[in-house]
């Protein structure tokens, strides 16, 4: 037996604007920024004082989570991860199972990442513990503080019984576990992986990034032109949270059931700059960057000529030139011969570990739909930018137009590289052929 | 405190750790925390915490151990109220 194909049968999401599926494609098709001015950023005095918070309501924590979970549960990053998680799952037609049932789907996992999926949890910890009262921790700390917390939630939330993890590439992250999913499923150790990632929406996450001086101090009093990606005046990222997942399925498995397909995920690449050649910690060895591109495309066969979009990792910080400038060396597409690409961190902010998750729920949209959502507040194009790509490359408005191939790119520190990429599937019996 | 004012107290407590509503519904001294009402294990400590907070106690680990069933919750609740 050859190995198998992957599809995308379900999708999930919980970002800064859009909660669930149908609003968030409004807020893709209308081009809606999540941004908001962050009164606790201001009280806290950041330069900083803009972010995207998903706004998630009591009423909708008791849709995916008992009574008492909702009570324990402050981890706000483990619950947009099982929100979203969760969603993917019945979104592809696929029922939780009960609490009581006897056994869990032995064939379907979940890898949900994350950087840091709650600080809630830990600030309130060393109140208690540095007072001497470690007992006042009860028992939801460890489980909801711990890197998986996500994913064992998520886990029992759907009745999981194949591989339960969470990775961690900082911003590299989201787009990492999906392409760990896939490879799981092309090796037949699984038929359906819930693949995604999450991160808390917390200003004691964003504080370092305040510190580091890389977030945006112009725009507090402009929220929503805050995230500028591409543009002559981006001037730092925006600090986002949330959460999206894929259900990544086996194609004959979807097929037997008649799964509805968004995709189908080709695969992609992941490598490290290793910190060397002008990589450190915090920026990229381009050669890293070249390398994963090349990795992406001999690897899924597809030929640089046959990209039609690209999801940039963009964040708005002068590194949008360097990817820019990447992607068309590497597909050696330049002018109006280069791909569309477009950056949803202008309208989420970046959701470091999330944001490779949510642009890959907006990628299977875009390509399933037949769109492209516009990238906001780039009227100044980069004239870095503007000199290797045409303006036109890069959507204002949301641009009807039909998408064979995506590539959804994400990079974080560590020097962590990651591409994946998306190819449109015929519902119709077969897929578009070459 | 009488214990059936305690079980009155106690039972809103509990009802938060357990799926067994039918068993919740008909508590009584013998109801016992993990074969009865099922309840995770792990959270018998957030019980307690509830219990301590809620009487306004302190429950020792000694006590704490010996706290299986409904009844001898009651016991543990009302020695710790008069100590």
């Amino acid at each position: 037996m050859g190995e198998r194909r992957v599809v995308i049968t379900g999708l999930g999401v919980v970002a800064p604007n859009g909660i669930g599926l149908p609003a968030f494609e409004t807020a893709l098709r209308t081009g809606r920024s999540g941004i908001r001015y962050q009164e606790k950023m201001a009280e806290l005095q950041f330069g900083c004082q803009v972010g995207g918070v998903p706004i998630v309501s009591e009423e909708l924590k008791h849709q995916y989570f008992s009574e008492l979970t909702v009570k324990r549960l402050s981890a706000d990053g483990v619950v947009y991860g099982c929100i979203a998680g969760a969603d993917a799952w019945t979104d592809a037609g696929l029922p939780l199972l009960a609490l009581d049932a006897e056994t869990p789907d032995w064939d379907s996992g979940c890898i949900m990442g994350t950087g840091l999926a709650g600080t809630d949890p830990i600030r309130d910890s060393i109140y208690h513990i540095d007072a001497g009262n470690a007992k006042r921790l009860g028992s939801s700390f460890i489980q909801q503080s711990m890197p998986s917390g996500v994913s064992a939630y998520l886990a029992g939330t759907i009745g999981l019984g194949n591989q339960n993890t969470t990775n961690a590439s900082a911003c590299s992250t989201g787009t990492e576990a999906i392409l760990m999913g896939y490879e799981r499923i092309r090796a037949g150790k699984a038929l359906r992986m819930v693949c995604g990632g999450t991160d808390s929406a917390s200003p004691y996450l964003w504080a370092g990034f305040d510190a580091m001086r890389v977030l945006t101090r112009k725009s507090n009093d402009r929220p929503e032109e805050a995230s500028r990606p591409l543009s002559a005046s981006a001037m730092g990222f925006v600090p986002g949270g949330g959460a999206a997942a894929v259900l990544l399925e086996d194609l004959e498995t979807a097929l037997a059931r008649g799964a509805r397909i968004y995709a189908e995920l080709l695969g992609g690449y992941v490598n490290s700059g290793g910190q060397r050649n002008g990589g450190t910690m915090t920026a990229p060895n381009r050669e890293g960057i070249r390398r994963c591109i090349q990795g992406a495309l001999t690897h899924t066969g597809v030929a640089a000529a046959d990209i039609d979009a690209i999801s940039g990792h963009l964040t708005a910080t002068m590194l949008d030139t360097v990817e820019v400038g990447l992607w068309a060396e590497g597909l050696g597409r330049f002018g109006s011969d280069f791909p569309y690409i477009n950056a949803l961190k202008s309208m989420t902010g970046h959701c470091l570990s999330a944001a490779g998750a949510i642009e890959a729920v907006a990628a299977a949209l875009q390509v399933h739909q037949g769109f492209l959502h516009p990238s906001i507040n780039c009227d100044d194009l980069h004239p870095e930018i503007e000199a290797v790509i045409s303006a036109d490359r890069i959507p204002k408005q949301a641009l009807s137009t039909d998408i064979r191939i995506m590539a959804s790119s994400s990079f974080g520190f560590g020097d962590a590289n990651s591409i994946i990429i998306f190819k449109q599937f015929d519902q119709h019996g077969q897929e578009t052929g070459n | 405190m009488d214990r059936k004012q305690v079980i009155e107290k106690f039972a809103p407590i509990i009802a938060l750790y357990t799926q067994e509503k039918e068993v919740l519904a008909n508590l009584s001294e013998e109801t016992d925390f993990l074969n009865d009402l099922k309840i995770n294990s792990a959270n018998i400590v957030d019980i307690i915490l509830d219990a301590e907070e809620a009487f306004d106690i302190e429950i020792d680990d000694d006590s704490a151990e010996q706290m299986l069933t409904v009844g001898a919750a009651i016991d543990i609740i009302l020695k710790q109220q008069q100590a």
